[in-house]
């Protein structure tokens, strides 16, 4: 399956990441051949298999219900650029 | 055109787990901002999600309990969007194989009537952070200690008709989560929120119309209106012959009014997919078998309880029975009298209206279910009048914690003076005064004709019951009244 540009840039967007024009014909290409590899698996007959959630065939180990993390607010937000009364600013979003 | 409506609720319940769903950090509400938010929370690299084993029980005790498949496998998956409140990227939930898949429950209309309403999945879920849009350097500040706070979501099918059957369903989903215990159900800290999917169509049409979705409502009351308000929307855009734009809005209980909450740039786009950190959930019929032997009496059970075996009406069996701390504070007040329906008449009249009046609930109701039980007592074996038990019902309203006097309801009595004569002889002594300083009364009650008389004893009545300054038991005045003016006709 091939993408257009518009593909490519719709994906970016729903990634948050910029691209250029330049960079989006490189990126039409790039992921075009993923999908193109993915398709090739298409072929392979999976009637008979159950979909699996995880490749090993383990599960979950559950941990009990207690409280082992104390506060650290302070080192946590050393890297934060910005913060104000113990919040992280981030620019203004309203969605 | 007769429009039918269609509404399915999408409730989340955060549970009550003291530990978040994938990390050991408080879930306890009011803390500082990001106080409680650890690595995980703040979805730093490197760090992996271990999943909270009393998070799990919870889900299943509320498949159990609403006669749900409960899926032996579930899995985890990622939903992913940008928002700052979510710091991972994404959130982690559960798509294709949740942990509580159909169940149902029965709902009970305003007259009494109940309808059932089919629930499609429950599943397992984790909380966003908040964001505080208040000017901070014009920027949103984001707390994240409720980020990773463990919910369910229960959606339900599109089966209800309109907004009062849609509160009916919010109120049961809110009793059973707290009858059993698995969420405190304080909609004020959001500790229940309901999504509401709202859609018309032509009656007797088979398809859906296009549905809006309600955000975030967080109350009964809200839920009833949002609905309200957003049929009566769509209903104008129909009838207008306009189309429903597929959307997410918001209720504004200030305005009344829906409006659209985001913009459609973009269509949302989650990219599920099953999260690689987590393994599959799996678990064994006796783990099933082992959280349904510790399921509590359910509201349905108690309800119907007090209807058999203690005679109460259905109206007032539904209405005591509605949340679990209404109903165990009735249900021992009944004990400690022993008389349900008394009880009822008590917690449901005089205790309702000055919990209403004073603006607070039962948790914070100042009788002790024991002491309220103890004076109900006192009325059912005469000590005291139903006069009288207001007195002493008020007085016990306003007793100062710590108060000795409130741990002896008997003393209390005693001390206001509230004590009913019921000794015949005094009584009748009482009496024979009033008859004896209202002669001419006596003398009019006398010759007037007997089916006028039944009228007069009132004046005597009120008589006695002065000298005796309200303590004589008004019951025993009545008769021996009768008797002793019958005796001079």
């Amino acid at each position: 399956m091939a993408l257009d540009r518009e593909d490519v840039k719709n994906i970016a967007q729903l990634a948050r990441l910029e691209l250029s024009d330049e960079d989006i014909g490189q990126y039409q290409t790039d992921l075009s051949n993923i999908l193109e590899l993915v398709e090739q698996m298409n072929a392979v007959n999976t009637d008979d298999v159950q979909p699996m959630a995880h490749p090993t065939d383990a599960v979950q180990r559950l941990r009990s219900d207690v409280v082992t993390e104390t506060n650290q607010r302070e080192k946590y937000m050393s890297n934060a650029p910005a913060q104000e009364n113990g919040l992280f600013l981030v620019p203004k979003v309203i969605d | 055109m007769e429009w039918e409506v269609v509404i399915g609720l999408e409730i989340h319940a955060q549970l009550a787990t003291k530990s978040k769903i994938f990390s050991g950090s408080s879930t306890a509400f009011g803390s500082e901002a990001n106080t409680q938010a650890s690595l995980v929370d703040l979805g730093l690299p490197g760090v992996l999600p271990v999943f909270n084993a009393e998070a799990l029980a919870m889900a299943v005790k509320f498949g159990c309990a609403i006669g749900a498949d409960v899926n032996k496998v579930s899995v985890f998956d990622r939903k992913n969007y940008f928002y700052p409140d979510s710091p991972k990227g994404y959130q982690t939930t559960q798509l294709h194989h949740p942990i509580v898949g159909m169940g149902a429950i029965d709902i009970t209309l305003d007259d009494g009537s109940t309808r059932t309403i089919n629930v499609t999945r429950a599943h397992l879920e984790e909380d966003a952070g908040k964001s505080l849009h208040e000017d901070f350097q014009g920027m949103t500040g984001i707390d994240l200690n409720r980020a990773g706070t463990p919910l369910i979501e229960i959606v339900s099918e599109p089966e209800m008709r309109n907004a009062k059957e849609a509160v009916a369903y919010f109120k049961k989903m809110h009793s059973i989560v707290t009858y059993l215990g698995i969420c405190d159900g304080d909609l004020s800290q959001g500790s229940m929120r309901c999504d509401c999917n709202v859609s018309l169509r032509p009656k007797g049409q088979e398809e859906f119309g296009t549905r809006t979705e309600i955000k975030n409502v967080n109350s009964f009351r809200f839920v009833e209106q949002a609905i309200n308000v957003e049929i009566e929307r769509q209903r104008d855009i129909l009838e207008d012959g306009g189309v429903i734009t597929q959307e997410t809005r918001l209720f504004d209980a200030n305005k009344m009014e829906t409006r659209s909450m985001r913009s459609k740039e973009v269509a949302n786009d989650y990219r599920y997919f099953p999260c690689p950190d987590l393994l599959p959930i799996v678990i064994d019929d006796d783990y099933i078998a082992a959280i349904t032997d510790t399921l509590p009496e359910l509201p349905d059970a108690k309800k119907q309880r007090f209807m058999d075996e203690q005679g109460l009406s259905e109206y007032d069996a539904r209405v005591l029975t509605a949340t679990r701390e209404l109903a165990t504070y009735f249900e021992e007040t009944a004990e400690k009298c022993g008389d349900f329906k008394l009880a009822a008449n008590w917690v449901m009249g005089e205790l309702s209206a000055a919990l209403n009046k004073n603006e607070v609930d039962i948790q914070g109701c100042p009788i002790s279910s024991s002491n309220l039980g103890a004076m109900i007592a006192r009325i059912k074996d005469d000590t005291i009048s139903g006069k009288g038990a207001k007195s002493v019902f008020a007085a016990l309203w306003n007793l100062e914690e710590g108060d000795k006097k409130g741990d002896d309801v008997d003393a209390l009595i005693d001390s206001l003076g509230l004590k009913q004569v019921s000794d015949s002889g005094a009584i009748e002594g009482i009496v024979d005064d009033v008859l004896a300083n209202n002669a001419s009364q006596v003398e009019n009650y006398i010759s007037a004709e007997p089916d006028k008389r039944g009228k007069m004893v009132g004046f005597f009545v009120g008589q006695v019951m002065k000298a005796s300054k309200g303590s004589a038991n008004p019951g025993m005045v009545n008769k021996v009244l009768k008797q002793k003016l019958d005796e001079k006709c």
